[in-house]
């Protein structure tokens, strides 16, 4: 029996009269790459924000790393990592401080602390830039390093939100390593992108259209339901139904 | 005439430590679309920043519009339009707002060009009282090339236009800057989807500062000098994970639901190799490349050349 670490049933939310998510229903399974799409507009950030217990919901339930998305957002934070679209590293701190930085917030002990500071530092490569400040990083090496900070704790699910967004190609895949090294050790991935060719290298994707999910299956099931050869004509498919502009 | 030449342009950084621009030259014709592809630090936007007279390079010259971008920068600032990296309309003031803003800045009225954005505006009209800072990544993307078009410049700078935009609005946006090309509107586009680089006319590789490349993308393509093979198994990371290690690889990456393979060994001895490591259900077949294959072969050249990494 597969362990369930995210489960909604007809979770909502609505700002005044409109209704950002709209009764979504879902589980996520502990290690899986969950791969969580939609159009611009569609309602993901809000979802993924409710799950993270950064956004109380209007109506549903869910549950998240064993916690409600009501009651126990504290407990959430704690169990989780969440890497923005917004880039959450500070800039005017060196790579080493941010980690520690990082790391102390999540309660990590000094001990702890170093030992992960020094692995990271040379599973990223990033001996020599160790004492560089943040800001001074290309865009590609920033977002690595934002991922890796996000699961300094190692938390039982990452909500990674357009994580690649800009990268180019061959940091693009690197990125994928991480995420790929990751779930290999039980880490649940829940992760929105906009390169559709990243969605092949999710376990299962949901497509949201209007706040709804519209569809969700591996990626070899959504191409067969759909009857096209490629992610692209699946999203082509669903996006043009939508009647909500991307406002 | 060319609309945008460039010669040995030069351009450092923090007291000439930081090299951000190399000797480029190259030329845009009158009309053409051309992609500027690279990834992030590769000097891109340092070139847009040259080419509109916001920065002034070291070395080289450079026009726009047959108008020197040092001398003659006045000139150029009413003949381009300007989309930068980052979102640079005002968040506080509505659509209408920027757009009114932007036309007044050079001159001009919305009415005066409508023709011009009219296909943008109509889907931006229903939100024209909206601020542009609460719209979603799809709608500032037209809203802020409305504000680029609206005093109808010759040449258009569109510094990656399409990050964070979801496929069907970037498929919009292309078809609009295709109708643009038709009105004899320059483009110099950077972007890093791949997919954007074959609907450019020609595209230029960028990578530290210098330009390797120039091409139309089909001839891209068949510059590739390797044979490229699709793979796939029941256990695609496995699969990944094998290759990596067998010693007959040039390379192996990911790509969509299959890896994309380049080999120093016969083909036979790769699949006897797959087989060996007992994966089920192996696909395995050449393939012609895409831009994209083209442009990690030559990112991962270069990260192989400085042996960069840590240990």
């Amino acid at each position: 029996m597969k362990e369930t670490v995210i489960k909604t049933n007809k979770l909502t939310k609505r700002f005044g009269d409109f209704v950002a998510v709209d009764e979504i229903s879902f589980e996520v399974h502990r290690g899986e790459i969950f791969g969580f799409l939609g159009a611009n507009g569609a309602g993901k950030t809000t979802a993924m924000r409710m799950l993270c217990g950064l956004s109380i919901p209007t109506s549903g339930e869910a549950n998240v790393a064993g916690f409600d998305v009501f009651r126990e957002t504290e407990e959430i934070k704690k169990n989780i990592g969440y890497m923005s679209q917004k880039f959450s590293l500070y800039e005017d701190l060196t790579v080493l401080e941010n980690i520690e930085f990082y790391a102390g917030i999540y309660g990590l002990t000094d001990k702890e602390i170093k030992d992960k500071s020094d692995e990271l530092i040379s599973k990223l490569g990033l001996r020599n830039e160790a004492k560089k400040l943040v800001g001074s990083l290309p865009l590609g090496w920033k977002q690595k390093l934002s991922f890796s900070v996000a699961i300094v704790h190692q938390p039982k699910i990452v909500f990674l939100d357009e994580p690649t967004g800009g990268v180019d190609p061959s940091m693009r895949r690197q990125f994928w390593d991480l995420i790929y090294d990751a779930a290999d050790k039980g880490i649940t991935i829940f992760v929105t992108t906009h390169y559709l060719d990243e969605a092949e290298y999710c376990n299962r994707v949901s497509i949201m259209v209007d706040g709804r999910i519209d569809a969700l299956d591996t990626p070899a099931g959504l191409r067969k339901q759909f009857g096209v050869g490629t992610m692209d004509e699946v999203f082509y498919k669903l996006a043009r139904q939508a009647k909500r502009s991307a406002d | 005439m060319n609309a945008i030449t460039l010669s040995n342009i030069t351009k450092t950084y923090n007291r000439k430590t930081v090299l951000a621009v190399d000797d480029v030259s190259f030329e845009v014709g009158k009309g053409e679309i051309f992609g500027l592809i690279g990834p992030d630090g590769a000097g891109k936007s340092t070139l847009f920043r040259l080419l509109t007279t916001l920065l002034i390079a070291d070395k080289g010259t450079a026009t726009v519009a047959g108008h020197d971008v040092v001398k003659d920068f006045k000139e150029i600032r009413g003949l381009v339009g300007y989309m930068p990296g980052r979102f640079s309309l005002y968040q506080d003031l509505t659509v209408e707002e920027n757009l009114n803003f932007f036309a007044t800045v050079f001159n001009t009225t919305i009415k005066e060009n409508y023709e011009l954005i009219k296909d943008i505006y109509v889907q931006l009209e229903p939100f024209k009282n909206r601020r542009a800072g609460k719209l979603s990544g799809g709608m500032k993307q037209k809203l802020a090339l409305c504000c680029a078009l609206v005093h109808k410049p010759e040449v258009l700078f569109l510094d990656e236009p399409t990050t964070g935009v979801d496929v069907v609005s970037r498929k919009e946006f292309w078809e609009m800057l295709h109708r643009l090309k038709l009105l004899g509107i320059t483009i110099l586009v950077s972007t890093s989807y791949m997919d954007e680089a074959t609907r450019c006319d020609r595209i230029g590789l960028i990578l530290g500062g210098r330009l390797l490349s120039i091409n139309t993308p089909e001839d891209t393509i068949k510059a590739y000098p390797e044979k490229l093979y699709a793979a796939k198994s029941d256990g695609i990371y496995a699969l990944l994970k094998d290759l990596r290690s067998f010693e007959g690889i040039l390379s192996c990456y990911a790509f969509g639901e299959f890896l994309h393979v380049s080999l120093k060994c016969a083909e036979q001895e790769a699949l006897s190799y797959i087989q060996s490591k007992g994966h089920t259900h192996v696909e395995f077949k050449q393939i012609t490349p895409t831009v994209e294959d083209c442009f990690i072969r030559l990112l991962n050249q270069k990260n192989e050349g400085n042996g960069h990494k840590d240990e």
